[in-house]
């Protein structure tokens, strides 16, 4: 599976890409984790607030932090 | 509306810590626990309140509707309202343009959203709420739409687009109208319930510390200056007064929970009503830190044209609170 944290680097950006690495730990998940910072590769995903949340190029949360129960559903579902 | 609570700080700090009445601390302290409790709960029931809004009405069924509708000219004023359900965290300016502009959203337009987000949202009007009471508040938000709309307006007619970053004017020749529906997220009001609780609760934790030093800081300039000592400064005579202290305010940067309550001290002590507003709204809505972001899709003469409009317009408002109130 391939995640990606997109986000210029604000604190709630680190604070979800910590998030994701947490849960990917804890529950041994494969996959791939990458942070896109670069804007211009941020808006391929014509989203309009970050953080958001990619998983295999699906944009599955954006703006927000979601809790590791949900971080765990979208990593499994 | 609030006597209860007065009683309960009453309560625990004459009869819990057993202080003397007459104590200044003990006045300072009491102070302090009513209005940090006060403000919290307006604050707390303003921000879930907005929170319901904003989940039925994302940012991306904003840019849908201005992007798709006609709208004769009131798209300035929608996108201003728009501006103040929408939460926003400056992080996010730079996707919050683009999507915008790629829309096929005039810059203007654009423009009214950016300056009125960051001036009036839930944690302005509810932190406005507790420390000024409604009819400020009522003030406050109108002249922040206005102020929006207005900016957003004078904007258009300066034909900025030019001035964009190069990849962004490609962005803009490739925009187009939004055709597709916005398709909402099917989810019951009870399933959206729990996760507008808890970004709410988010929301109230985060601006907490800088709200609680900011109620301290008030709280002792409260004790220790002198009534009226900025009045020689800051009178309403003194006509420097609001243009100086908005070009202060624009280089800084904090949210609206830093700074309102030392807003509070200052109109207590006798800084005009709309001096200080223009001091906050310059403080909130434009900073350095802002420019640094925007620089990724703007050049900086459209920066500095954006700056310079907003702030004529901020001290304008000054000008014009100090006359009304």
């Amino acid at each position: 599976m391939e995640i990606k944290v997109l986000g210029t680097g604000c604190p709630n950006c680190l604070n979800l890409e910590k998030r994701v690495r947490k849960v990917v730990e804890d529950n041994s998940i494969n996959a791939k984790i990458t942070r896109v910072q670069e804007i211009m590769d941020i808006m391929v995903y014509k989203i309009m607030s970050i953080p958001a949340l990619v998983v295999d190029e699906v944009v599955v949360s954006k703006g927000r932090i979601p809790s590791e129960k949900e971080l765990l559903e979208f990593f499994t579902s | 509306m609030f006597d209860w609570l007065q009683h309960i700080a009453d309560y625990l700090v004459l009869d819990i810590f057993g202080m003397d009445s007459t104590n200044h601390l003990a006045e300072a302290l009491n102070f302090f626990i009513y209005d940090s409790i006060k403000i919290l709960i307006l604050l707390f029931i303003i921000v879930f309140f907005m929170g319901i809004i904003n989940s039925y009405f994302p940012i991306e069924r904003v840019k849908n509707y201005l992007s798709r509708n006609k709208l004769y000219g009131s798209e300035y004023l929608m996108a201003s309202l728009f501006g103040t359900v929408t939460p926003f965290c400056s992080c996010s300016s730079v996707p919050l343009f683009i999507g915008f502009v790629s829309g096929g959203i005039p810059l203007g337009v654009t423009f009214a959203f950016l300056v009125t987000s960051p001036l009036v949202n839930e944690v302005a009007i509810g932190l406005f709420l507790g420390i000024f009471g409604f009819k400020t508040t009522a003030i406050y938000v109108v002249s922040g739409v206005l102020l929006g709309t207005l900016s957003g307006m004078i904007l258009q007619t300066f034909k900025l687009e030019k001035y964009l970053s190069p990849w962004v004017k490609e962005i803009l020749a490739n925009a187009q109208k939004e055709q597709e529906k916005f398709i909402a997220e099917k989810q019951n009001f009870k399933k959206r319930l729990p996760i507008i609780w808890h970004e709410a609760l988010k929301i109230i934790k985060g601006v907490l510390p800088y709200l609680l030093v900011g109620i301290a800081v008030g709280g002792l300039m409260h004790g220790y200056v002198p009534e009226g000592f900025f009045e020689q400064y800051m009178s309403k005579d003194n006509l420097f007064a609001v243009p100086i202290s908005t070009i202060l305010a624009v280089p800084m940067y904090s949210n609206a929970s830093g700074v309102l309550p030392v807003v509070q001290v200052l109109v207590a002590k006798g800084v005009p009503l709309g001096t200080a507003i223009a001091f906050m709204m310059g403080v909130v809505g434009l900073s350095l830190p802002e420019a640094m972001l925007l620089k990724k899709v703007m050049t900086w003469k459209l920066i500095s044209v954006f700056f310079g409009t907003v702030t004529i317009c901020i001290i304008i408002s000054g000008y014009l609170f100090n006359i009304i109130l």
